[in-house]
């Protein structure tokens, strides 16, 4: 049988045999997965998208840390009940800018992909200081601290820093703005017309209604902005992706 | 019954030994063998009808041009082509002239209900009966009119809603900043409550005495001189029983204090007109309809 009857040398030598499997495991993966760091079409191009702004970027530090993501996913899956209940469904290109990203597949909670606009600053502050308040059969916890917590903006350009190594192409002069555009976005009456350019569609507003950035602003900035950079009414989905 | 001695074939063996122990060679099962190939064939078959081959620019389409994208675009389509006439209907009906136990009001009322539970009951509760801070919409109280065009103005545009340039706006000042003075604020605090049926045995009558010039001077513009508030403005009634942001001494100084006030989201963008036109009919019918 020729070639066949030659798999006794793998299998009586147990270092051969793992090199072997490991290269077969190698050529699955290469084919699997290096196509998707070339193809064209992995990620569309898709207008309006650009990296967090330095608020926004805060706010989702907080987010992964308080593990919001344990409950609640950020990726619309493309099926009809989903679509309905949630908006258009998840494109690639509205997570190209999330280290890491927040998809998954369980979800205690509601998808959070497009809860920006959905419900007004109040309406995030009463839920996060006390769910049950206004969603009396909600099994969340109570985030009620993050409204005390008052912070600064000392380590944000080392967080986009970090950010921009791993491939956010934030510019130079987003750099070097980026502790100005972090307060300007909690304050109002500041002169945010520079964030504004840098942040297409950033929301200025004190998020939490009282004095001072606290976590609580941040992490409302950042839900606040989820799913509204792409304007899906001038957006028509390429169906070969 | 005796059990019959195994028999056993005669096989050849694989040629190892181990201290005398061989090793059969006997061959795998056929059925065995069969559904390994049929993997394999179903394998081949799979990546032609599918889409799987990476090549320069993208991915083979495979043969029965699935695409996830276009069989849920498929499958919306389904439902709007099944709905679709009544969808119609309902996006240009003017509702005051829905007939009830019409196809089309039913079609209105169940969903609407739909719509309300997915993005209302958030913050105005499963069943509609609203939360600290935001309304019931089961009463008669309406802060911005009870008509079935107030209310679907108000859907469309929100309250004070950033996004929306025809939102409803109104802004109580916080008399707290400046206005009026901690003596003044408990004066007209009291007097507010003297109008209401549920604060007014908790009212000190003698500081609602010299509230009410006080409430004259600051408060009639919105509120109205017998205090029962302006639709036009959002400005509540003072006199009914409804106490939005709670009814205690302490919670109607904070309001005077700070004038908190509510936002609604602007829902013409993220709803269709005929999800606007179902939940406007939903609210309205839940009782407090004007």
């Amino acid at each position: 049988m020729g070639i066949l009857d030659k798999h006794v040398v793998l299998e009586k030598n147990a270092t051969l045999l793992l090199v072997g499997s490991l290269l077969v495991v190698t050529v699955g993966g290469i084919v699997e997965i290096a196509p998707l760091f070339y193809l064209e079409n992995t990620i569309e191009d898709v207008e309006g998208m650009r990296p967090y702004s330095p608020l926004e970027l805060e706010g989702r530090n907080i987010y992964i840390r308080e593990g919001c993501y344990v409950c609640h996913s950020q990726m619309i899956r493309p099926m009809r009940d989903e679509v309905e209940r949630y908006g258009h469904y998840s494109l690639a290109a509205e997570s190209q800018y999330d280290h890491p990203f927040q998809w998954g597949s369980k979800r205690t909670g509601p998808d959070l992909a497009r809860v920006g606009g959905r419900y007004s600053d109040e309406w995030h502050v009463d839920h996060l200081k006390d769910p049950q308040s206004v969603v009396p059969e909600s099994v969340m916890p109570k985030y009620a601290f993050l409204a005390d917590r008052l912070i600064e903006p000392t380590y944000i350009e080392d967080l986009m820093k970090a950010n921009q190594i791993v491939g956010v192409p934030y510019t130079d002069e987003q750099m070097e703005n980026a502790e100005a555009d972090w307060l300007a976005q909690a304050d109002p009456d500041s002169d945010y017309d520079g964030l504004l350019a840098r942040y297409p569609k950033a929301q200025v507003r004190n998020f939490d209604g009282a004095p001072g950035v606290s976590e609580m602003d941040a992490l409302i900035a950042y839900m606040q902005m989820l799913g509204t950079l792409v304007d899906f009414s001038t957006f028509t989905p390429d169906a070969s992706r | 019954m005796s059990k019959k001695p195994v028999e056993k074939k005669e096989v050849e063996t694989t040629g190892h030994e181990w201290d005398g122990i061989q090793e059969f060679n006997n061959p795998l099962p056929r059925w065995w063998v069969w559904v390994f190939y049929a993997t394999i064939v179903w394998g081949v078959w799979y990546t032609i009808a599918y889409p799987a081959w990476p090549l320069i620019k993208g991915a083979t389409a495979g043969y029965l041009g699935f695409s996830t994208r276009a069989e849920v675009a498929a499958e919306i389509d389904r439902f709007t082509a099944m709905n679709g006439e009544l969808e119609a209907q309902l996006a240009s009906a003017d509702l005051t002239t829905l007939e009830q136990g019409s196809d089309l009001h039913n079609y209105a009322i169940q969903s609407g209900r739909a719509t309300f539970a997915t993005f209302c009951s958030q913050c105005h509760g499963s069943g509609a009966a609203g939360n600290v801070g935001y309304p019931n919409l089961l009463d008669n109280d309406w802060l911005w009119g009870g008509a079935l065009e107030d209310i679907q103005m108000t859907v469309q545009h929100g309250i004070r809603s950033e996004d929306d340039d025809d939102t409803r706006y109104s802004e109580m000042p916080a008399f707290g900043d400046d206005y009026l003075s901690d003596e003044e604020i408990a004066q007209v605090v009291n007097y507010a409550m003297s109008l209401s049926p549920v604060t007014q045995p908790d009212a000190d009558m003698a500081l609602a005495a010299d509230g009410a010039t006080v409430f004259a001077d600051n408060c009639t513009s919105c509120h109205m001189e017998d205090g029962t508030g302006d639709r036009s403005q959002g400005a509540p009634n003072l006199t009914d029983a409804i106490w939005l942001y709670g009814d205690s001494k302490d919670e109607i100084t904070e309001i005077v204090s700070n004038g908190p006030f509510g936002v609604m989201p602007a829902w013409s963008g993220k709803l269709t007109d005929s999800q606007i036109n179902a939940v406007t009919a939903y609210v309205h019918q839940l009782g407090g309809g004007e």
